[in-house]
């Protein structure tokens, strides 16, 4: 058996289900948010920074953005290892891949925490 | 049930173009498609995000900008959308974890079903934006 470097976990299960977990934070967060915006359209500048500094909502957000990193980590290395098939392209495309996925990770932490 | 062994050689065909997508093809590779569309339009929601908390000048034209630039609203309306059809995808792809929607019949309906509640979720967001 050939183990896949490039893959989140090392195994492919592993990745399915952390694919799968992270699946869950994302619809659970996607559920807040827009149902946050959905009942309150005219939210005011003190509301929406107030949301953001109680700390489950930076705990849930944190959760999320990890799992964004995590999620699309697994999802584009799949679609890279179907469709891309010269060894360096495909590499490139997770190279860059995987800097994005970071930055907005790095970025995100840097929103919700004020550093 | 009895199975036979196929020996002989069969003609395979791997060109894309030329093979019919059966709904439940379409609604997976859309899968795959509003995956990649997220991937880039995060871009666009964390500067939004990182701007709206930045101070109250920058919520401000975050505000401004969604209700007066088009370009803008159709960014937002795009990766919401996007965002919209993977969700729906992603619950009909943890039904199917559980064993559900795998017979021929029930996987076409579900495929279709998630067409249509998808669609119409981005036909709200777009009424929403607008």
């Amino acid at each position: 058996m050939v183990t896949q470097i490039t893959s989140f976990g090392r195994s492919g299960l592993y990745d399915w289900m952390v694919q799968r977990i992270s699946a869950v934070v994302l619809s659970l967060y996607t559920i807040f948010l827009v149902g946050y915006l959905a009942l309150n359209p005219d939210v005011t500048y003190e509301q929406w920074s107030g949301l953001f500094e109680t700390t489950w909502v930076r705990i849930f957000s944190l959760l999320t953005l990890l799992s964004i990193g995590v999620h699309s980590w697994i999802g584009l290395w799949s679609i890279s290892t179907d469709y891309i098939k010269a060894t360096g392209v495909r590499f490139f495309f997770q190279s860059v891949c995987g800097l994005v996925m970071f930055v907005y990770v790095a970025w995100g932490i840097q929103v919700l925490w004020g550093l | 049930m009895v199975y036979r062994v196929v020996n002989k050689k069969r003609p395979v065909n791997l060109d894309i173009a030329t093979i019919s997508m059966p709904v439940t093809a379409i609604v997976s590779i859309l899968h795959r498609v509003t995956g990649i569309i997220l991937f880039i339009g995060l871009a666009f929601l964390f500067y939004a995000f990182d701007l709206s908390l930045e101070s109250p000048e920058g919520f401000a034209q975050v505000v401004s900008t969604l209700e007066t630039s088009f370009m803008a609203k159709f960014i937002i309306w795009g990766t919401v959308s996007a965002l919209m059809y993977h969700f729906v995808a992603g619950v009909k792809h943890l039904f199917m974890d559980l064993g559900y929607f795998e017979e021929l019949e029930s996987g076409q309906l579900a495929a279709k079903a998630n067409l249509v509640i998808a669609g119409v979720l981005i036909l709200i967001v777009g009424v929403w934006i607008w």
